[in-house]
């Protein structure tokens, strides 16, 4: 057992900070209040080698573990979810499902200018008859002989309408159920490609969530992923990966939310003695802070596993199922801790509590990431 | 054996820190029982630099050259050199201001003389020879021993005070032996900015940060600072929003100052703010926030909107001044 | 050309002081250190100037006087984008004996131009960069608050007191920088921290330089009496208390 990071790892993590701490803060209450997608930011996060920090460098990639993926992640997550919500799905769902079962070509072509940050992916999985139910997809993708038409609709889709590339799961084959799903790369500038209006969420504001409907979108075959039928097992693969990515934004809000609660505790001075001094208050805070702790050495867990290339399907749905619950829970304490002012848009808190509460409900609500724990427990 | 002390003139006047230098430098010397020697390089009169005498300097050496008119780090050096040399120096006073900063760290190396930067009180003792420092822009204190034989030391300004004790006398010139290949830095052009008043040299600072808005409403600051006679300045949010010049940026990675009386309107207090102040000897703090960390630190403070206590605060001076 | 970036590593500023129970130290445990923050916005500047179209600058390297503690943050300046560095292996006394090392790696490696930052955020000496300067013969500007390129000349403005100056200095110098040399530190990038990886760190053995002086103690400030509110409505008390009570106006 080794807890130590490595000089890297604090580098990175410092680096995404730095970033955070310098850039991000400066304008998201403006940007969650009109909801305005961080344009610039995603810019500096290209540049910075973040959106494709997983990436093997072969193809243009940062070439970095996933632990500092985790410490990434966090730091960011405690300024900006919704910035950090792009970054975990170019990184984690978009650019991991094509450099694991991509070919040669599609790597080329599509990958490289992921992993530089030159294209935004978005991962089309959620349909508005089909959220956490991946089997039953409507979308379908028929097969025409040398390409697909697809058609149908996708919901809840993140950077649906900034992406480039879109990975689309679709059924081509209903009679095998899931077995007959498909995943394919799909340009966005495709004829046929239509979406939604921005979603007015409660929280994650500025990130870009739309529906996205395809209307006779015609698909080359060689954009189909792996053989015939592979898009189920793609899906899931994929999104056991992305669980890791959301784990360790939810274990960011939370960290975010103790650290202004600390910093405010201390300051504010209640009955003649500071928040802090009052047991009621520092009790709480030390609940907050072993559940983050919990939080952490489980995202890094899950990391640590995939970097040695040992399973960690269950390890990442732990992490994401309990740094969701916990993420809800302490940012609901630190506003509790701030009173009134936790409850006003200056103080933070009151937003990074509206965003935990997605990371509970996306990449696999809670009770699904319950059902996954408890099959591999009951098998 | 002497001590020497550098002291610097604007526009041919010594000024209030060039005085504190020479009553700095008297105390040293009267610990030490030698005398004081003060040296001043540029255009000034033999009358204006005999009030040297009156903060306890006997003699006063003036070095007025030409090409010493703009600061070449590299000549000054060599001119105070020698001067140091002529008269045995044995401890180096200088401000640590833009000069000293530049100045000093090439004659420690050229006299091979230990140098204790931003003092700020005299020798706790002669033997060993130790002084207090600042450290972490005031949030420590160093007290730092002196080995080699001949000593430099630079004061913060505003730390020891004026002192008076007269003296007879005597200025003479010296014409320091200086080739033109000594020279090697060459003025294009310069400016001045616009304030009044020397932020580093301010009695009174009136500074603001980010709860000001927005640049438009720096009005009623400068109408405060002009009616104080003091400085203007800003905290780094400002500075780096480009409301205010970087110049006027106090604090750790700033200017650090040690005015009488400093205003902070809608300034929070970060620690690193605070670094770039706390030798102010009184602080006065308006903040909306009455959790704000610059209440922790001032003496005074109203908690309030700066735009409304501001124009009070002004009009509420020039009231108690028509009486 | 070879520009060199003196560097020191430093408690990150929002550091709480604590001393050692004797007062002969600071208490550095628990310390985030960070590159000192002017050297940073100097190793920004020399990065931007051997970025521009044409430059002459083919190589930039970092060095640093200090034990191996120090090499995460010199990785840290090859990770933004410095193309060497150089470690000489002593724990400093002072500031004469880090110049003095300093000199002799400059006499061994020849730079043409050499930036420090103004002072470390720690002690606060604002030495380094004029003892380096005196060490080699070098001429040095102090206050630098931009600094250009021009053939074998450098433009820089220095700022002085109640003003700026323009200047021109020759070849080889040493600019002493201070806050606005370049707007803002840069955050190393996924690829940078990657190539950082090959760039050599070169731990250079100590030339047996002496200090002139040393810390034989510390303090802390006294603790500030609590502040007098004095209330929105009744301005005119705060007057009166800075004229009558505080005697500052």
């Amino acid at each position: 057992m080794n807890f130590e990071f490595t000089e890297e790892q604090l580098m990175i993590r410092d680096a995404a900070r730095d970033f955070a701490q310098r850039d991000l803060i400066k304008d998201v209450i403006e940007r969650d209040a009109g909801s305005i997608y961080p344009t610039e930011h995603v810019k500096k996060l290209a540049e910075l080698g973040f959106l494709g920090m997983l990436v093997d460098p072969a193809y243009d990639g940062g070439g970095m573990d996933t632990v500092s993926y985790v410490l990434a992640m966090e730091e960011i997550s405690k300024v900006d979810a919704s910035v950090s919500v792009i970054m975990s799905v170019n990184n984690s769902l978009v650019c991991y499902g094509l450099q694991e079962f991509g070919s040669e070509d599609q790597k080329n072509k599509y990958l490289r200018p992921l992993a530089k940050g030159d294209k935004i992916g978005a991962f089309l999985l959620s349909e508005p008859e089909a959220g956490s139910d991946a089997t039953s997809q409507r979308t379908t993708a028929e097969d025409k002989g040398d390409h697909y038409l697809l058609n149908g609709t996708k919901n809840w889709i993140t950077n649906g309408n900034t992406a480039g590339t879109y990975l689309v799961i679709a059924q081509t084959h209903p009679e095998k159920k899931h077995k007959g799903i498909n995943c394919l790369i799909v340009d966005r500038n495709s004829p046929g490609i239509s979406v939604g209006p921005h979603e007015d969420k409660m929280g994650m504001r500025s990130s870009d969530t739309h529906s996205v409907m395809f209307n006779d979108v015609i698909v080359p075959k060689e954009n189909r992923i792996g053989e015939d039928g592979f898009g189920f097992t793609f899906a899931m693969k994929t999104l056991e990966g992305g669980r890791i990515g959301i784990a360790s934004q939810a274990l960011g809000l939370a960290s975010g939310a103790l650290e202004r609660a600390v910093k405010y505790a201390k300051e504010r001075k209640a009955f003649g003695t500071e928040l802090s001094n009052h047991q009621a208050i520092a009790f709480k805070l030390a609940d907050m802070a072993v559940k983050i702790e919990n939080a952490r050495n489980l995202c890094l867990k899950a990391a640590w596993l995939k970097d040695q290339h040992k399973p960690y399907g269950i390890a990442s749905s732990m992490a994401k199922y309990y740094a969701a619950e916990i993420a809800m829970e302490v940012t609901t304490q630190a506003v509790q801790i701030h009173g009134g002012y936790g409850y006003v848009k200056e103080y933070h808190v009151e937003r990074l509590m509206r965003e935990a509460k997605l990371t509970q409900i996306y990449e696999g609500t809670s009770e699904i990431q319950q059902i996954v724990i408890s099959r591999d427990l009951l098998k | 054996m002497s001590v020497l002390v550098y002291i610097e003139n604007r526009e041919g006047k010594l000024n209030k820190g060039a005085f504190e230098l020479v009553s700095y430098a008297s105390r040293i010397a009267k610990d030490l029982n030698t005398g004081v020697t003060a040296l001043s390089i540029g255009n000034v009169s033999e009358s204006e630099l005999s009030r040297a005498g009156q903060y306890g300097a006997s003699k006063v050496i003036s070095i007025n050259d030409g090409r010493l008119e703009t600061l070449d780090n590299k000549a000054y050096t060599i001119a105070i050199e020698q001067v140091a040399t002529a008269e045995s120096a044995t401890v180096l006073v200088m401000g640590s201001g833009f000069t000293g900063k530049a100045i000093a760290p090439r004659l420690s190396v050229r006299l091979k003389a230990g140098l204790v930067p931003f003092a700020i009180a005299a020798p706790s003792s002669y033997q060993p020879f130790v002084v207090r420092k600042k450290t972490f822009s005031g949030k420590s204190f160093s007290d730092v021993e002196v080995k080699s034989a001949v000593k430099i030391i630079t004061l913060s300004p505003n730390s020891f005070g004026l002192h008076e004790s007269p003296v007879s006398t005597a200025v003479t010139t010296f014409s320091p032996n200086l080739l033109d290949s000594d020279f090697s830095t060459r003025v294009d052009s310069s400016e001045k900015f616009s304030g009044k008043v020397l932020l580093t040299e301010a009695d009174i600072v009136v500074s603001a940060g980010r709860g000001m808005k927005g640049p438009e409403n720096w009005g009623p600051v400068e109408e405060l600072a002009e009616l104080l006679g003091a400085a203007t300045a800003c905290s780094r949010p400002v500075a780096d929003e480009g409301w205010r010049p970087h110049a006027e940026h106090v604090g750790q990675t700033g200017k650090v100052i040690a005015p009488n009386l400093y205003f902070a309107f809608g300034i929070s207090g970060a620690i690193q703010h605070v670094a770039g102040i706390s030798s102010s000897k009184v602080i006065v703090a308006v903040n909306k926030d009455p959790e704000a960390p610059i209440f922790a630190t001032a003496d005074y403070g109203i908690v309030g909107d700066v735009q409304k206590i501001l124009p009070e605060l002004i009009q509420s001076i020039k009231a108690s001044r028509s009486h | 050309m070879k520009l060199l970036v003196c560097i020191s590593n430093v408690p990150d500023t929002t550091t709480k002081i604590k001393l050692s129970p004797d007062n002969k130290s600071v208490d550095l445990s628990g310390i985030q250190w960070v590159i000192n923050p002017w050297d940073e916005l100097a190793l920004t500047r020399a990065l931007e100037l051997k970025e521009t179209a044409g430059s002459s600058i083919e190589k930039i390297s970092v060095a640093s006087v200090g034990t191996a503690e120090l090499e995460p943050t010199l990785r840290k300046a090859l990770a933004i984008g410095a193309d060497d560095a150089f470690r000489i292996d002593l724990n400093p006394q002072d500031a004469y004996q880090v110049a003095e090392e300093l000199a002799a790696l400059v006499k061994a490696q020849s730079f043409d131009i050499i930036l420090c930052g103004i002072e470390s955020s720690d002690y606060n000496g604002a030495m380094v960069g004029g003892m380096l300067a005196e060490q080699l013969g070098y001429t040095s500007v102090s206050s630098v608050s931009s600094l250009n390129l021009d053939g074998s000349n450098v433009k820089l403005t220095r700022e002085i007191d109640g003003g700026k100056q323009n200047l021109t200095v020759s070849l080889p110098f040493l600019a002493i920088v201070q806050k606005g040399i370049a707007i803002e530190p840069r955050i190393p990038s996924m690829r940078g921290i990657m190539t950082a990886r090959t760039k050599p760190l070169t731990v250079v053995a100590a030339s047996g330089s002496s200090a002139l002086t040393a810390v034989v103690g510390n303090a802390l400030p006294t603790a500030k009496s609590a502040c007098h509110m004095v209330d929105a409505e009744n301005v005119s008390e705060l007057v009166r208390l800075l004229h009558e009570e505080a005697k500052v106006i």
